[in-house]
C-alpha cells in the first residue's frame, strides 16, 4: 500500500513538485543560514584554533572572549610557570596596530607576538619564506588574505617593508591563516618586536600560553593556575566555547539568524502544508475508494505519513545539497563565512521532519474522517 | 488472501442480503433528513437486483448500508449471514475487504496507477505481493478484453475501458457481494450494454449476489428483480427479464 501512496504522490507532478519545493526552500534556508552562522562563529575563534600547540590559555579574570584583551603584567608569566603541573609557559601578544605602507596609506592589522625563544603559536601554513626568518631583525610574516588586501593584484614578494608605530617591519614570509571576524590582515612577529609595533601601554602581555606536564589533565592545571595566581585559565576548547558563548549571548547575531531560520521554517511549512493538503483533498475520493474497498484507517495513516516522509527526504536532500553547493561556489568568489558541520545537517533534518509532520497533520485528519460512502456520491 | 469471514455463516441461508426495518437519518433537529424510512429487502444468492428510483429516494444510502460503508440509524442488516449493525468498525473494514466488490459511477480509478495496477488494488489491500496481484489482475483484464491496455493509465483509456478496469478491480478478489453504483451512467449505450453483460457473465454466479443502483432504463433487462424506491421506501419489487416467471413482489 505504501507503494500505492508513492505512486499517488508522484503521479500528480505539479502538486508533488509544489510540496517538494516548500521543503527544499525551508531546508535550503535553514541549512544555508545555520552554516553561515557557524561560519561566523568559526571566524571568532580562528586565532585560538590557529595557535596550535599549547593547551592552556591564561588571561585576566575579566576577559570574555579572544579579542577582549586586558593586558597582564609581564611578571604573571613567571607566576604561571611556578604553578605545579605546568610543563612550560610562554608569552603571547595580541593587539591591533596601524601599518603605514610604502606609498603612505594606512591599514589596520591584527598583531600577534610570539615568544622570542620558542615561537610557540606560530602559523602552520607558511608557503613563502620560513618561520625561522622571524628571528631576523624587524621580521614579520603576513597572512595570505592580508597580503592581498594590502597589496591587491600584486604578486607575492618577501622583502617588502612598511612601518608600525614608527618602527620598520620587513616581510619575511607569507602564510595561510583562518579568517578573523574583523577580516584585518594578520601580522606575526616576535613578542619583543610586537610590543614595539603596538601603541605603548603600561601592561602589554595579552595571554600566557602554557602546557600541562605529562599525566596532569589540562583542566586540573587550569584549576591550579586560577587558585594560585588569581588569573583566568582555560583549556583550548574552553576558550573556544567561552568566545562563542560571548557572541551568542552578547550580540544580536544568533537572534538575527534565528529569525531567518524561523521564517524559513514557517514559509516552508506553509507552502508544503497547503500544497500537501490540496493534494490530499484532490485525492480524497481515491482515499475514500480505498477505504470502501477495505483499507483500514491505520493503513491510510501510514500511506499519508509515507508520502510526507518521501517528500521530506527528497526536499531535505535537495535543500541541503543546494546549501552545500552554495557554500562551495561562494567560497572562491566572495569571502563569505560558511561552515556546515554535521550538527547543521541534523538540525535541518529535524526541522524538515517537523515541517512534513505539521504539513501532513491536516491531511491526515482529512483522510481519517472521510466517509468511505463518499465514493457513492456523484 | 485471508479467508472471508462470512464463509461459514453464508452457508446457513439462501439470502445474501437481508434488510429489515432499516432507517437512516442525517443531521438533527430542524435539519433532520430521513433518507430511509423502514426498508425491508431480501437478495438471494445468484441474483442481480436493481435499485431504481428518482434522485434522492435513498438508493445510494441503502446500498452504502448493505456494502458496510454506512451505519443505519435503526433496523437489521444481515449480509452473508453476518450482522453488519452489530459489527465493529475494524471488522466491517475486513468484511468489505474480503467480501464486497465495488463498481462506482465515477470509476474512482487511481490516476497514477496503470490498468493492471488499478485492478490489483483489492489484492494489495488484502496483503498480496505486488507482482502476484498484478499478474492475477492482468489475467482478469485479458478476459475483459483489455489485454493490450494493461500498462495504460486511466487517462489513456476510454470511458468504457475505464469501467471495465473498475469491474476487474471489483471482481479480482472474488467478492461474494458486488455493489454497482450507476455503472453505466457515464457510458454510451454500446459500452453500457457491454459493461452489464460483463457484470452478468462474471459476477452473477451461485454464491454471489449483485446489487445495481441505476437510473438507466436501458439496462433493466439484465435484472433478475427490480426494486423501485421512493422517498426512502421500497415501493415495489418486480421480476426482471431474467426472472420473468415471478410475479411482482411489492413490499
Amino acid at each position: 500500500m505504501l507503494w500505492i501512496a508513492w505512486k499517488m504522490l508522484i503521479g500528480n507532478r505539479v502538486k508533488y513538485l509544489g510540496i517538494v519545493f516548500g521543503v527544499v526552500f525551508a531546508a535550503l534556508l535553514i541549512a544555508q543560514q545555520a552554516s553561515t552562522f557557524c561560519g561566523l562563529m568559526l571566524l571568532t575563534i580562528s586565532q585560538i584554533r590557529d595557535a596550535a600547540g599549547p593547551d592552556i590559555w591564561v588571561m585576566d579574570r575579566k576577559v570574555q572572549f579572544v579579542d577582549d584583551i586586558k593586558p597582564l603584567s609581564d611578571t604573571e608569566l613567571f607566576r604561571v610557570k611556578g604553578v605545579p603541573g605546568v610543563e612550560w609557559a610562554v608569552r603571547f601578544f595580541k593587539g591591533i596596530a596601524r601599518a603605514r605602507l610604502e606609498e603612505g596609506s594606512y591599514e589596520q592589522v591584527i598583531l600577534l607576538g610570539l615568544d622570542d625563544a620558542t615561537l610557540v603559536g606560530a602559523p602552520q601554513g607558511i608557503f613563502m619564506g620560513s618561520i625561522a626568518d622571524l628571528r631576523k631583525p624587524d621580521a614579520v610574516i603576513i597572512d595570505d588574505a592580508g597580503y592581498k588586501r594590502i597589496w591587491p593584484g600584486e604578486p607575492y614578494r618577501i622583502g617588502r617593508t612598511f612601518e608600525m608605530n614608527d618602527h620598520r617591519a620587513v616581510l619575511v614570509g607569507i602564510t595561510t591563516a583562518s579568517r578573523t571576524f574583523q577580516s584585518f590582515p594578520i601580522i606575526y612577529t616576535r613578542y619583543s618586536q610586537a610590543v614595539r609595533f603596538a601603541p605603548p601601554e603600561r601592561k602589554v602581555l595579552s595571554f600566557v600560553l602554557a602546557e600541562p606536564a605529562a599525566g596532569v589533565p589540562s583542566a586540573e592545571v587550569c584549576r591550579r593556575i586560577e587558585a594560585q595566581t588569581g588569573l583566568q585559565a582555560l583549556t583550548h576548547d574552553q576558550f573556544i566555547w567561552k568566545t562563542i558563548d560571548y557572541y551568542l549571548a552578547k550580540t544580536g547575531i544568533p537572534v538575527n539568524f534565528g529569525i531567518t531560520v524561523f521564517l524559513g521554517f514557517l514559509v516552508g511549512t506553509a507552502i508544503a502544508g497547503q500544497t500537501f493538503y490540496l493534494f490530499t483533498v484532490e485525492n480524497i475520493r481515491q482515499f475514500g475508494a480505498l477505504k470502501a474497498m477495505g483499507t483500514s484507517n491505520w493503513t491510510i495513516l501510514l500511506m499519508v505519513l509515507s508520502q510526507a516522509v518521501q517528500v521530506g527526504v527528497v526536499g531535505y536532500g535537495i535543500g541541503v545539497g543546494l546549501a552545500a553547493l552554495f557554500g562551495l561556489s561562494t567560497r572562491g568568489l566572495v569571502r563569505l563565512a560558511f561552515y556546515m558541520p554535521w550538527q547543521v545537517l541534523a538540525i535541518t533534518a529535524a526541522a524538515v521532519f517537523a515541517i512534513v509532520l505539521l504539513a501532513s497533520l491536516l491531511s491526515i485528519r482529512r483522510v481519517l474522517v472521510v466517509d468511505p460512502a463518499i465514493v457513492f456520491r456523484g | 488472501m485471508q479467508k472471508p469471514e462470512s464463509s461459514d455463516a453464508a452457508a446457513t441461508g439462501d439470502l445474501a442480503v437481508r434488510v429489515r426495518g432499516v432507517t437512516k437519518e442525517f443531521g438533527s433537529g430542524g435539519s433532520l433528513t430521513r433518507a430511509l424510512r423502514g426498508v425491508d429487502l431480501d437478495v438471494p444468492y445468484g441474483e442481480m437486483l436493481m435499485l431504481v428510483g428518482p434522485s434522492g429516494c435513498g438508493k445510494t444510502t441503502l446500498v452504502s448500508i448493505v456494502a458496510g460503508t454506512l451505519q443505519p440509524t435503526a433496523g437489521e442488516v444481515t449480509v452473508l449471514g453476518l450482522d453488519l449493525v452489530a459489527m465493529g468498525n475494524g471488522r466491517k473494514v475486513r468484511f468489505r475487504r474480503d467480501n464486497v466488490g465495488f463498481v462506482f459511477q465515477a470509476f474512482n480509478l487511481l490516476p497514477a496507477l496503470s490498468a493492471a495496477e488499478n485492478a490489483a488494488v483489492p489484492l494489495l489491500i488484502a496483503g498480496w505481493r505486488r507482482a502476484d496481484a498484478i499478474e492475477v489482475a492482468s489475467e482478469i483484464l485479458e478476459t475483459l478484453g483489455l489485454g493490450d491496455r494493461l500498462t495504460n493509465l486511466p487517462s489513456e483509456l476510454s470511458g468504457g475501458q475505464q469501467q471495465r478496469v473498475a469491474i476487474a478491480r471489483a471482481l479480482v478478489h472474488e467478492p461474494r457481494i458486488l455493489v454497482c453504483d450507476e455503472p453505466t451512467s457515464a457510458l454510451d449505450a454500446e459500452n453500457g450494454r457491454i459493461t452489464m453483460e460483463l457484470i452478468e457473465r462474471i459476477a452473477v454466479q451461485p454464491g454471489r449476489a449483485v446489487i445495481v443502483v441505476t437510473h438507466d432504463a436501458r439496462v433493466y433487462s439484465f435484472a433478475d428483480r427490480i426494486a423501485s424506491m421512493e422517498d426512502g421506501r421500497i415501493v415495489s419489487i418486480e421480476a426482471g427479464p431474467h426472472n420473468s416467471t415471478d410475479a411482482a413482489v411489492p413490499r
